[in-house]
């Protein structure tokens, strides 16, 4: 038959092989990574860099073990108000791109403001809302959400614009109203943009919640990193940089695991 | 050259028919894209009838507005002046009874739905319309039997493409208008296409006008070729198409065949 589809011969493999596969493929990662540490390991030794100003990998392991309370009770709040701060920062800009796309008047009046709220430096608009909002959750939830909030608003317009001329008169010729055309194309189409910015977002949010929490805070990732600087407990402070990294990373796989699920058909025509 | 026996001419065809044997009428249409000084007139005085049941082809040079002329039958191009008649009907009423669909040069299918749930939809949106075909039986009608569940990017173009045509007929339209659907495929696959719409032509008795740049294609499709010419775009010819009903690819290697693409070819090289 002329018009077989040929799929890809690549299918993922299973078993022991597919597991050895996989494994030889994140060979050089992990090889760079240890070789890396080690020479981290080494540098300080050799040089007999001073633990406050530099401490060498098993310091920090060390002071894994010996703060890991601290460490974990500080955990919490930070992902607390990352995961609020992106849930709200990102909503707020879904519902305002559904708006901005059904009104040129809205998109007209709103869109520079959201430009102008995406120019002002996070760090100078911290200090701020803690004046405003005192030293709670709230500013903390703000700052996590005012950062995620432009890039989604910016890749949902997008998406929801994303269909084709073709796609809409064919719409048109099936006579469906907007609001079919929103539920049944629209949303589907601006699904791809949307993950890119939410994956995006995922790390940004942590960012948002610590910077937050180094203004007026004693509680939370960010305030630790500062009690340790002062503190000169520097194997803490990588601690605590590596857990907040790791709380990044956290999020980010939740949300690839989502878009995995949601998209399973093959964005081809999105760039 | 003795063509005119074999293809006869008519400026205007059909004149005295019963107007129930007429599926599709226009009567000196012009339409007109932009205003004033950038104005360009894509359809000047354009006049003819579709028999009801026909295949009719739709041949010319690039610009003639045989798009122009599809689209403003479907109602997605408003009309400067003349008029539409479809089944009696003024286009947009036509449009919301689903007195026809229309098949896109691009199978314009949804990504995220699989081959049946793209043919499913123009029952889901616009009202559904009042008869339906059953989905399933469709894709056997296209020979797309056992890949119901196949996502569009798992097929190749050519099997898009019968999707799409399912898709047309699946709220069982009276006219099938297509718009260059095979414009993008192979040649093989193109002729096989060829045969199973007129295929699906006897078995539905579904009135086509098709639109094609190929000669050949127009030829063999059609019973009847409207010829048209550019700048603006009118009609040049209605030709008649005198081989047997039933037709194979064979017959396009007959001197009759070979006759009628001569007598196109030099239609269009007036134009």
């Amino acid at each position: 038959m002329a018009d077989v589809a040929h799929r890809s011969a690549a299918l993922p493999q299973n078993g022991f092989f597919g597991f050895a596969d996989r494994f030889r493929d994140k060979l050089p990662a992990l090889l760079a990574v240890i070789g890396l540490i080690g020479s981290w390991q080494f540098v300080v030794w050799a040089f007999s860099v001073p633990t406050y100003m530099a401490p060498g990998p098993l310091d920090v392991l060390r002071s894994f073990r010996d703060d890991g309370w601290t460490l974990w009770s500080n955990f919490w709040p930070t992902l607390f108000e990352a995961v609020l701060g992106f849930i709200f920062g990102n909503l707020i800009a879904i519902l305002l791109a559904i708006w901005f796309v059904h009104s040129r008047t809205a998109e007209k009046a709103f869109y520079p403001i959201a430009v102008f709220i995406n120019t002002i430096p996070i760090i100078a608009v911290a200090p701020i809302l803690v004046l405003i909002f005192g030293s709670g959750y709230l500013p903390k939830i703000i700052i996590a959400a005012l950062i995620c909030f432009f890039p989604t608003l910016v890749n949902m317009v997008r998406g929801l614009k994303a269909v084709t001329p073709a796609t809409l008169d064919l719409m048109r010729v099936l006579s469906a109203s907007q609001s079919e055309i929103f539920w049944k194309v629209r949303i589907q189409s601006s699904l791809p943009f949307l993950f890119a910015a939410l994956k995006i977002a995922s790390t940004t949010c942590v960012i948002g919640a610590i910077v937050a929490e180094w203004i007026g805070s004693n509680f939370g990732l960010g305030a630790l990193i500062i009690e340790a600087t002062y503190n000169f407990r520097s194997p803490l402070l990588y601690a605590t940089v590596f857990t907040a990294a790791l709380l990044a990373v956290m999020l980010f796989t939740l949300v690839s695991i989502a878009e995995t699920r949601l998209i399973r058909w093959k964005a081809s025509d999105v760039h | 050259m003795n063509a005119s026996a074999l293809a006869r001419s008519a400026a205007m065809p059909a004149a005295s028919e019963d107007k129930a044997n007429v599926a599709v009428s226009v009567r000196d249409v012009d339409v007109v894209f932009g205003e004033r000084d950038s104005a360009v007139t894509a359809l000047s005085g354009v006049s003819v009838d579709i028999p009801a049941g026909s295949l009719v082809t739709m041949l010319g040079p690039s610009g003639c507005g045989k798009s122009t002329l599809l689209r403003a039958i479907a109602d997605l191009v408003p009309l400067r002046s003349g008029e539409i008649t479809v089944l009696g009907r003024s286009p947009e009423q036509a449009r919301r009874e689903r007195n026809f669909s229309f098949v896109f040069q691009d199978a314009t299918l949804l990504p995220w739905r699989n081959a049946i749930d793209n043919v499913r939809l123009p029952l889901e949106v616009g009202g559904g319309g009042s008869a339906h075909a059953e989905p399933a039986e469709l894709l056997e009608l296209v020979g797309l039997k056992g890949r119901e569940k196949a996502l569009p990017s798992e097929l190749s173009g050519g099997m898009r493409q019968r999707v799409a045509i399912a898709r047309a007929l699946v709220s069982r339209p009276k006219i099938l208008l297509m718009d260059e659907p095979f414009g993008a495929l192979d040649e093989i696959t193109r002729d096989k296409l060829n045969e199973e719409l007129l295929r699906i032509w006897r078995e539905t008795g579904t009135t086509i006008m098709f639109v094609t740049h190929s000669i050949p294609e127009a030829a063999f499709l059609g019973q009847h070729v409207l010829v048209l010419a550019s700048h603006p775009g009118r009609v040049k010819e209605f030709v008649t198409v005198d081989l047997p009903a039933q037709r194979h690819l064979a017959m396009r290697d007959t001197l009759e065949f070979v006759q009628i693409t001569a007598h196109l070819r030099r239609l269009l090289e007036e134009c």
